[in-house]
């Protein structure tokens, strides 16, 4: 059934807590997601025209990358997001075939692709943009929070998380039980201040996003005077010179 | 949001078809009706044909049509599962009534009961049609109080429209068809303009800065998208090419969905044999083109809140 489980206090909430402020945008774990599940619960992953124009293919994981701010305060922010596993998840409820679920025991949302009709109305419902639909196979996929890696007997204990999170060599993303006020993610999301993504659209995400921390901003983070005058000039007098001239011009003047 | 030629002719085709229905389920026990077993096959069967061809037609846009009957099971959750059910229970008490009036000719009684009980059934499925979008909460274009008024209005408009031409073959002046024809169009143009006019002046309450939990530091802007090429979530909810061209689009859908189908009904309630006959055909060819117009702007003109992470400021 597509009805949710009752939800209880101290109920199990496995999920992911990503870093903001350390995130580098390395898109590693985008690729350790794709490698991990195409061969996973809800492989494949197909992709079309792979090393062609259009390339088109279905990713759980995907990686953007903001700016907050203008100016000596502004920022680059790398965002990795996939399923939120939300606690109320209308990708779940609006499914009319009862293939879309949420696990009572952990509360990972699941598709059952022998029960998927294809109506996309689950990727419609969804504000995050996680599911995303095998045009091959005519059926909704999604995150599945690695489900064959976390309870996997014949991984070692300690590779028992997630693809993302295993691979991240920043250690930006962390896994855990959001349920537990205790566990160590929970504990992370009271001390950094994690929040929810479009908390006003009451999803109720599972998985937080701590913000970058404020940092002060130190006299050296501001591009010095000189370096933006150096630059000002190669650009004056290079904009008619050969493109490999003012490549090297630039280069010669640092 | 994508508009699928396959969606949108299943919701103006059944929402016709369920709303001829209806008027037929009601106007026909209480005699208001030609009551020849002729009439009752021909508007039922157009009715059914229209329902049918947009319930078939939906099926087309599914991974998996072969699977379609699975999507009855989930009633308790889901406003699609509940649309496919409600269209379906529809069927049998209109079944009994066809029967009872083309091949008995009764249409009073048990049978006209059976009739009225077809009406509340179709009522409910347009109904449930309009929940599907208006229950979408990251689509602020489909998730308000606009919606299932516009497709109850706009799909009562279709069936009156298709009443007072059918209606002709039997009457020659009949009164009270393309008045409420008229009504109904005047009605649902009202509830369409009210719908432009929120969706013109309000927006979602999303915006990057919550789809991203940044913003402290200032104004969040996209600076790069995960990806160079397109993918499903842009195929599907980053759907663009309408806007440029909405204000074109929305004077056609105008024009041919409410100006000329109301000025011919006019001539159709005035006028009278074959003039009159020609206005009620001419305003149902107008409105099924304004009509699919309309509806082709209500996916494109929508903006799901996944095109915040895609570069889009508000939804």
């Amino acid at each position: 059934m597509t009805d949710l489980p009752p939800s209880y206090p101290g109920q199990k909430k496995l999920g992911l807590v990503i870093d903001l402020d350390i995130c580098v945008g390395c898109h590693a774990c985008a690729t350790a997601c794709k490698e991990w599940n195409t061969g996973g619960h809800m492989a494949p992953l197909p992709d079309f025209n792979a090393y062609g124009d259009d390339a088109w293919g279905v990713w759980f994981n995907r990686i953007h990358s903001f700016e907050e701010g203008d100016g000596d305060g502004a920022r680059t922010v790398h965002f990795p997001k996939s399923c939120l596993h939300c606690d109320e998840p209308a990708c779940v409820t609006v499914c009319p075939t009862g293939a879309s679920y949420k696990r009572a025991e952990d509360g990972i949302v699941l598709v059952n692709e022998s029960l998927c009709i294809g109506c996309k109305l689950c990727s419609w419902a969804c504000p995050y943009g996680a599911r995303e639909f095998d045009a091959d196979a005519g059926v909704m996929k999604k995150c599945t929070l690695c489900i064959d890696r976390i309870y996997n007997a014949n991984l070692a204990p300690e590779e028992r998380q997630p693809a993302c999170v295993m691979v991240c060599p920043t250690k930006a993303r962390f896994f855990g039980d959001l349920g537990d006020p205790n566990s160590a993610v929970s504990e992370l999301v009271a001390t950094r201040g994690g929040a929810d993504l479009m908390p006003e659209l009451g999803y109720r995400p599972v998985n937080k996003y701590l913000p970058p921390r404020r940092g002060r901003m130190r006299a050296e983070d501001r591009a010095p005077a000189p370096l933006t005058a150096l630059v000002a000039e190669a650009q004056r007098e290079s904009d008619a010179a050969h493109p490999l001239l003012r490549w090297v011009d630039r280069l010669l003047s640092r | 949001m994508h508009p699928a030629l396959s969606i949108v002719f299943f919701t103006t085709a059944s929402g016709a078809g369920f709303a001829l229905l209806l008027l037929l389920g009601l106007a026909v026990p209480l005699g208001l009706l030609p009551e020849s077993s002729g009439f009752g096959f021909l508007a039922l069967a157009t009715a059914f044909v229209l329902t049918a061809a947009g319930l078939v037609s939906s099926a087309f846009h599914l991974g998996h049509p072969e699977r379609a009957w699975r999507a009855f099971s989930q009633w308790r959750s889901s406003w699609l599962s509940r649309e496919g059910v409600m269209s379906v229970v529809t069927l049998v008490p209109a079944a009994i009534f066809a029967i009872g009036w083309i091949f008995f000719g009764v249409t009073d009684g048990v049978i006209g009961l059976f009739g009225v009980l077809a009406a509340i059934c179709a009522a409910v499925t347009i109904a449930c049609t309009g929940m599907i979008y208006a229950s979408l909460k990251p689509i602020h274009q489909w998730h308000n109080r606009w919606v299932v008024p516009n497709y109850f209005t706009l799909g009562l408009m279709a069936g009156f429209l298709l009443l007072d031409l059918l209606i002709r073959f039997w009457t020659v002046r009949p009164v009270w068809t393309p008045l409420l024809a008229l009504l109904t169009v005047l009605a649902a143009w009202w509830t369409k303009e009210a719908y432009w006019r929120f969706i013109d002046t309000t927006s979602a309450p999303s915006t990057v800065a919550g789809a991203t939990a940044l913003g402290s530091r200032g104004r969040v802007r996209m600076l790069e998208s995960p990806h160079t090429q397109d993918n499903y979530l842009l195929q599907e909810m980053g759907f663009r090419i309408a806007r440029k061209h909405k204000t074109r689009l929305r004077l056609i859908a105008r024009i041919a969905g409410f100006v000329l189908p109301a000025l011919l009904s006019l001539i159709a309630l005035l006028g009278s044999g074959m003039t009159a006959a020609i206005a009620a055909a001419l305003a149902v060819l107008s409105a099924a083109l304004g009509l699919v117009v309309e509806r082709w702007l209500f996916f494109a003109e929508a903006k799901h809140t996944v095109t915040l992470y895609y570069g889009a400021d508000a939804v």
